[in-house]
């Protein structure tokens, strides 16, 4: 599955390309904007074109997203795949209730984990030691909430609440409670 | 020390300042100052978020979290955006607004529940932030119900407020004054809410629209509001039971309220804020804008219209981009409404985007006036902004992006503080002359300082907010070891540019109007006329 690092590097090349873009052409367009010249902006045809334009963008960004990046359509399916390792997990007055101390996971392994809110609205996220995020997702209480996730690098990763449930939970950390392994080697 | 006192050249009169002027000018000054608090907290938090520093806690750290956002967009935003529509509404439709009184009333309930709400934070440390998920609000093992309820209180009267607002902006639209024609309501509200642009694109023979564009995108983005003002008015007043029965000794069932059903009811209301009518508003004040500057026709105006109409059915349907990381949410939820529909987002705000930048180019060449390069500031911030938001609603980045910096920094920063700021700036600067007068402007070297200041602090405090939040950073959160200190001191050093703008427009406002002028427009007008300016 490719690496959610990979994702978030594409995605900062791609934004920071389209804003030097942007402002270049405010740039340029506010400069022309006070020497005459031919009126183009105002053809229909363009105005069509750019319409045309930002309705195949905005189709096509989903369906390429949906594409490429593994987890998609992994999570919208999740009810039909069978997990390979399932983690239940409780959260209860700021506390993560981990099923063991550390949760060992094989490569490639398909992993759910189950989290339960006896109380409030929490987050439930895994970040890399360098501090980025791997994946996240919300518990709520009251709800089923599951994340279904494959692992094929070896690392060893942090639980933290990825939601605000009031100042208390600023601390709500396990560190490296995830390790993964590939062919016995640990890798961070 | 004469210029501080009396202004700019004594030119700003307060005696022959009507009614509706002084309003205006009041909602103006309220905003800014409130501004002031927004940025001055903003500092605060950016340089808390580099090393934690005395006599700020961490309880006092997420209470300044929560009133920021609120004290900026219902003290400020929502100050400016009713100052300007109340004075644009007569101005523009040539009618007398419908009651002087009921707007006078909103500004005084606008500023007084933005500083309740305010204080109780600042005294009582409440902190749940704005999105309130259920039951935290209630949660009272962190937070003082003492302290929620007048935080609620300042809440209810700044929502209270609004109501008269809207009352105020139907009220003129719809009325007949004295000596006028009979008018058809029916076909002026459908007119009003992009309805007959709508028809129009189907019809051989265009009709004539009953209400100018600028008016139909006040009225539109007004449905939007009076729903969100229903939302956020009954869930305070949910909250308030909860406290009020705290503060009694009865502790409700916190499985009262099932927490997704309120998430998806909080977030459909208050997207309307975000994707309903700050969007339309937005567009609105651009059209308004580009045809005041340019003196012309606005390009392709049936279809902006139409596109007003749409944004009607996006607004009411977008919320579920809120709930991506929310496993219970249906997929089809998640799909139709958290990406498709939010897509249509980039299409409706992007044509409002292309007719205002052409109707400009249409009147080449220009004088780069201090309105126009505000414009082109707020078009910028949200041609910037809003493709942020496309690429976070979408599942498989979302995921990633969640409650990250990027959320808060590239969007809703870059969004409100370039995009929407910036454009009521310009309309400021538009309308200074009008509501005052013909008070002259102290300084232009200040009033340039205020743009690029403002330009660069809001379009770079959101890129290294963004960048915070690519590599691993959480909104709502604090990094006590340092871990995201190149950004976020980055960040802070944009920050402070803000307040640069902020003080160089604030200090100019002052020296432009003088001090004495400053204090007489919160006194009672000598110009009783109903005229909108002295005749």
């Amino acid at each position: 599955m490719v690496d959610s690092g990979i994702v978030l590097k594409g995605q900062t090349i791609a934004y920071t390309f389209y804003c030097i873009v942007i402002i270049l052409l405010m740039i340029w367009f506010s400069l022309k904007l006070t020497s005459s010249g031919k009126n183009v902006l105002t053809k229909p045809g363009i105005f069509y074109t750019f319409v045309g334009f930002l309705t195949v963008l905005g189709v096509s960004l989903h369906l390429i997203t949906f594409n490429t990046i593994p987890w998609a359509p992994l999570d919208l399916n999740r009810a039909k795949i069978k997990p390979d390792k399932v983690f239940t997990i409780v959260i209860e007055n700021h506390q993560f209730k981990l099923p063991s101390e550390k949760l060992m996971i094989d490569c490639n392994d398909k992993v759910l984990f189950d989290v339960k809110s006896n109380d409030l609205t929490y987050g439930f996220g895994l970040f890399r030691q360098d501090n980025s995020m791997v994946t996240q997702m919300q518990v709520v209480p009251g709800h089923r909430n599951d994340l279904l996730w494959q692992f094929d690098k070896p690392g060893i990763y942090t639980i933290r609440s990825t939601e605000y449930s009031g100042p208390k939970g600023v601390f709500m950390i396990v560190k490296d409670a995830v390790v993964v392994k590939c062919d016995d080697n640990v890798k961070q | 020390m004469n210029t501080f006192l009396n202004g700019e050249q004594g030119a700003f009169k307060p005696d022959g300042l009507t009614p509706m002027q002084k309003i205006t000018l009041r909602f103006v000054v309220t905003a800014l100052v409130y501004y002031g608090f927004a940025v001055i907290e903003g500092m605060i938090m950016r340089i808390y978020e580099i090393h934690p520093f005395p006599p700020i806690t961490t309880n006092q750290f997420f209470a300044i979290l929560t009133a920021h956002p609120l004290v900026g967009i219902f003290g400020s935003t929502y100050s400016l955006v009713f100052g300007a529509f109340l004075f644009l509404m007569p101005f523009i439709t040539k009618k007398p607004l419908w009651s002087v009184k009921l707007a006078n009333w909103t500004f005084i309930l606008v500023a007084v529940g933005t500083f309740i709400f305010w204080g109780a934070g600042f005294v009582s440390h409440y902190a749940p932030l704005y999105t309130l998920y259920w039951p935290l609000p209630a949660d009272f093992s962190q937070f003082n119900p003492v302290g929620g309820a007048f935080f609620i209180l300042g809440i209810a009267l700044v929502m209270l407020g609004t109501v008269f607002f809207l009352i105020n902006i139907f009220s003129t639209l719809l009325y007949t004054p004295q000596g006028w024609e009979k008018q058809n309501k029916a076909a002026i509200l459908a007119s009003a809410i992009g309805y007959g642009g709508f028809k129009n694109l189907f019809r051989k023979n265009k009709k004539e629209h009953l209400v100018p564009l600028p008016i139909a995108a006040i009225v539109r983005g007004s449905v939007d509001m009076a729903f969100n003002t229903g939302i956020i008015l009954f869930t305070g007043v949910l909250i308030l039971v909860y406290m009020v029965c705290a503060i009694f000794g009865t502790d409700l069932s916190r499985t009262a309220i099932d927490a997704l059903l309120y998430k998806n009811w909080f977030w459909w209301g208050l997207d309307l804020i975000a994707d309903g009518l700050v969007l339309i508003f937005v567009a609105g004040t651009w059209y308004l804008l580009a045809t005041l500057i340019t003196g012309k026709e606005l390009f392709m105006q049936n279809i902006a219209r139409a596109a007003l109409f749409v944004e009607m059915v996006v607004s009411w349907t977008v919320w579920s981009h809120h709930l991506m990381s929310d496993q219970a949410q249906p997929g089809i939820l998640k799909v139709v409404s958290g990406e498709m529909v939010t897509a249509f987002e980039l299409i409706t705000q992007g044509l409002a985007f292309y007719i205002t930048l052409a109707t400009i180019w249409s009147a080449r060449p220009l004088k780069m006036t201090n309105p126009l390069k505000f414009l082109l500031g707020g078009l910028t911030g949200f041609a910037l902004a809003v493709p942020a938001g496309i690429m976070q609603a979408d599942l498989g980045l979302n995921r990633i992006l969640h409650n990250t910096q990027w959320v808060v920094g590239p969007h809703v920063h870059v969004a409100v503080l370039v995009g929407l700021t910036m454009t009521l700036y310009s309309a400021v600067y538009l309308l200074f002359p009008i509501v005052t007068n013909g008070a002259k402007i102290y300084s232009q070297k200040l009033v340039n300082i205020h743009f690029w200041c403002h330009i660069t602090g809001g379009i770079g405090m959101g890129a290294f907010m963004g960048m915070a939040g690519l590599n691993g950073m959480l909104r709502r959160s604090l990094y006590v070891n340092g871990e995201f200190n190149i950004y976020m001191i980055l960040a802070a050093f944009s920050g402070s540019l803000l307040l640069i703008a902020f003080l160089a427009f604030f200090f100019n406002l002052v020296m432009s109007l003088g001090l004495k002028g400053v204090i007489e427009i919160f006194t009672s007008p000598k110009n009783k006329t109903q005229d909108l300016i002295p005749s």
